[in-house]
């Protein structure tokens, strides 16, 4: 899952248009489950002003071939996510929890 | 960690093989050349509806109104996945409207010559989409992860595109007396720029260096090129529909077919606004953007009053 | 009976054809990238339904046109839509005004004709009244935004109703051919059609803020060919191409 850093000071500096700032419907990441039982899995974002037309805009763009079981939507700004600081004590399990893992007991046949 | 740490251990990621994600650290240059590149290909995406949008309303059987209506559509969600893929770089979609529509930012430059009879939206889908997959099946192999997957989404679309302007160009071909010589015209006329679309030669590339070393691309200008050559050529001759190239010869040796000298006044020309449709692509963009902002400030002030 | 229902198909079909049509035109042109694509959907859908509606209206002529025939080599005077689907697309407003207008009726007709004796009729309103729902959601989903979301929005929704409305009229009014073909459990009730319409935009226009335009002055004509001036330039454009080759495939 891709869920995005804004780099804000970059950002700031790139409004550099003398324009009045045009509305910017918010980001929401798209979440597709092809097949019932399968995972709901991330397949891009779409920009909509709230979740009735995010889901709408997300069929239409990412569910147009289809098949397509179910579909979420959710705004990016509510998405906590780990970063790639976090991700080696975070996520891994390491390779010294063996105790985590099945082949690590032994079944009656095996 | 200083500055050339990190360098050095970026550059390990690439040649290893791995994916760079939004949240990694990358050199400012990296950022900067997928922004650049993806915003660019977002853009194309957008624009290239206005040139064969231009015939929807006059497709001559409701299969092809369908089959075109349905490419546009795909054309408009591909720029949907591009932005959205640019926009994990840091940069929101907003200012990269802007930046097209205020003419700085760049789009493929081939969405600048005009689309003039139905033929030629069979010479558009079988060329310029045919270009384009060969670029887009080198790219979903890049190194930034939402760039590469953005594409392996946009190949199964686009492979569509390409049999249908084949298609398209087939039938008239065999058709009438009239139909093959408006197929040859479009032929004629959209051979040159398709082979521009692949950009200047790897010589006068100023980006191709850098965008091969960090896995960006995978192959160079004239290496795509080449490719696309080899495989439009046969299928030229199979339609049956003569190359606008008397130069055209095929190298035994290298089995390569060679083409005669590419204009690249004509390229940098039209690049540069001096193709015919420039200011009609930006105006209309300009155009729906502008007579669209009372729409998209409703949507956003019905939002807000729902959550008031 | 034939000749009644060759009419009667022309009629749905020839709905769906120039509306989709309308809609296509919006394509790169729309108030933002999600609505081309989504106008995109809208119109293909409405394309589909009117290829099938009229290749079964050639097959029950039995004259030996197809759909692309009857598309393309027709003169307007020969075309049985309705005048509301022939209008220019004007602002985001009138296209969405105009699609739940033409939605609210023509979600009950094909709702009707998904249990007709016709079998063919059946199984095509069946698979249209499926795609029509979406468009009903994503259409009244606008009407609403724009109804209640500034008051510039809200105004040129009201100036789309006030300038459409007169034209609601022709989706409910029933004819012989309507009767004759609702008896025999073919066709439509429209009255049941209008009652539903009265009701459903009723609701929609409450809900969106919006003052009911006074009572419709059109009588419907699109129906025996009588259009107004817009139908014949939408097909020359739509025919150029197709007329220049007499004769010739795609």
């Amino acid at each position: 899952m891709g869920a995005r850093g804004r780099r804000s000071v970059r950002k700031k500096a790139s409004r550099v248009s003398a324009r009045p700032a045009d509305t910017e419907w918010p980001l929401w990441e798209v979440f597709v489950q092809e097949k019932s039982g399968a995972p709901h899995e991330h397949a891009g974002s779409v920009h909509a002003p709230d979740g009735e037309l995010a889901l709408q805009n997300a069929r239409d763009t990412y569910a147009r071939r289809g098949p397509v079981t179910s579909l979420w939507v959710v705004e990016a700004r509510h998405i906590t996510a780990t970063t790639p600081e976090d991700s080696p004590f975070l996520l891994g399990p390491g390779p010294d929890k063996l105790y985590r893992h099945p082949r690590f007991y032994k079944g009656s046949k095996e | 960690m200083d500055e050339a740490e990190r360098e050095r251990r970026f550059q390990a990621r690439i040649d290893a093989g791995e994916k760079i994600e939004p949240k990694d650290w990358m050199p400012e240059a990296y950022r900067r050349q997928l922004v650049r590149m993806i915003s660019q290909h977002a853009h194309s995406e957008i624009v290239g509806q206005l040139p064969e949008g231009n015939w929807i309303t006059r497709a001559p059987s409701l299969r092809r109104k369908l089959g075109l209506l349905a490419k546009v559509q795909d054309e408009a969600g591909h720029g949907l996945y591009l932005y959205a893929a640019a926009e994990t770089l840091g940069v929101s979609r907003e200012e990269l409207v802007d930046g097209l529509l205020r003419g700085a930012a760049k789009y493929s430059s081939i969405f600048n010559y005009p689309t003039l009879t139905w033929a030629d939206i069979g010479a558009i889908g079988w060329l310029v989409d045919g270009a384009a997959i060969l670029n887009q099946t080198m790219l979903t192999k890049c190194s930034y992860g939402p760039y590469a997957r953005a594409m392996v989404r946009i190949c199964k679309e686009e492979r569509f595109h390409e049999r249908q302007g084949y298609e398209i160009m087939r039938v008239l071909a065999q058709g009438t007396a009239a139909q093959r010589a408006l197929a040859q015209d479009a032929l004629d006329r959209w051979w040159w720029p398709t082979l521009m679309m692949f950009g200047p030669p790897d010589a006068a590339s100023v980006h191709n260096d850098a965008l091969l070393a960090w896995g960006v691309k995978q192959k160079s200008n004239d290496e795509l090129r080449q490719w696309f050559v080899d495989l439009a050529v046969p299928q030229a001759q199979a339609l049956p529909l003569a190359i606008p190239d008397p130069e055209l010869r095929y190298d035994e040796a290298a089995s390569h077919w060679r083409t005669g000298p590419i204009d690249w006044d004509e390229f940098w020309r039209v690049v540069r606004g001096g193709g015919i449709c420039n200011r009609d692509r930006l105006r209309a963009r300009q155009r729906a953007h502008e007579e669209g902002r009372w729409v998209r400030e409703a949507a956003e002030a019905y939002a807000k009053k729902r959550h008031a | 009976m034939n000749a009644a229902l060759f009419e009667y198909a022309l009629r749905l079909g020839d709905d769906r054809l120039v509306l989709g049509h309308r809609l296509s035109e919006w394509c790169g042109h729309a108030p933002i990238v999600e609505e081309d694509i989504a106008l995109a959907n809208l119109a293909l859908d409405c394309i589909g339904q009117a290829s099938q509606l009229l290749e079964l209206a050639g097959e029950l002529e039995g004259a030996g046109r197809d759909a692309d025939a009857l598309a393309f080599l027709r003169d307007p005077t020969q075309f049985r839509n309705c005048l509301l689907v022939e209008q220019p697309n004007g602002d985001f407003a009138q296209t969405i005004a105009r699609q739940v207008l033409f939605d609210t009726a023509g979600a009950h007709v094909l709702g009707q004709l998904a249990g007709s004796k016709h079998e063919r009729l059946a199984a095509i309103a069946r698979k249209a009244a499926n795609e029509v729902r979406y468009h009903v959601r994503h259409a009244r989903e606008w009407w609403l935004r724009l109804g209640l979301g500034t008051d510039e929005s809200h105004a040129r929704l009201q100036a789309a109703l006030d300038e459409l409305w007169p034209l609601t009229r022709e989706l409910v009014t029933p004819d012989e051919i309507d009767t004759e073909l609702c008896q025999v459990g073919i066709g439509a009730d429209l009255r049941a059609t209008g009652e539903r319409f009265e009701r459903e935009v009723g609701e929609l226009i409450a809900a969106a803020k919006l003052r009911r335009p006074p009572h419709p002055a059109f009588a419907p004509s699109g129906r025996r060919g009588a259009h107004g001036e817009h139908l014949d330039h939408l097909l020359s454009e739509m025919q150029c191409v197709a007329r220049a080759h007499p004769g010739a495939t795609w």
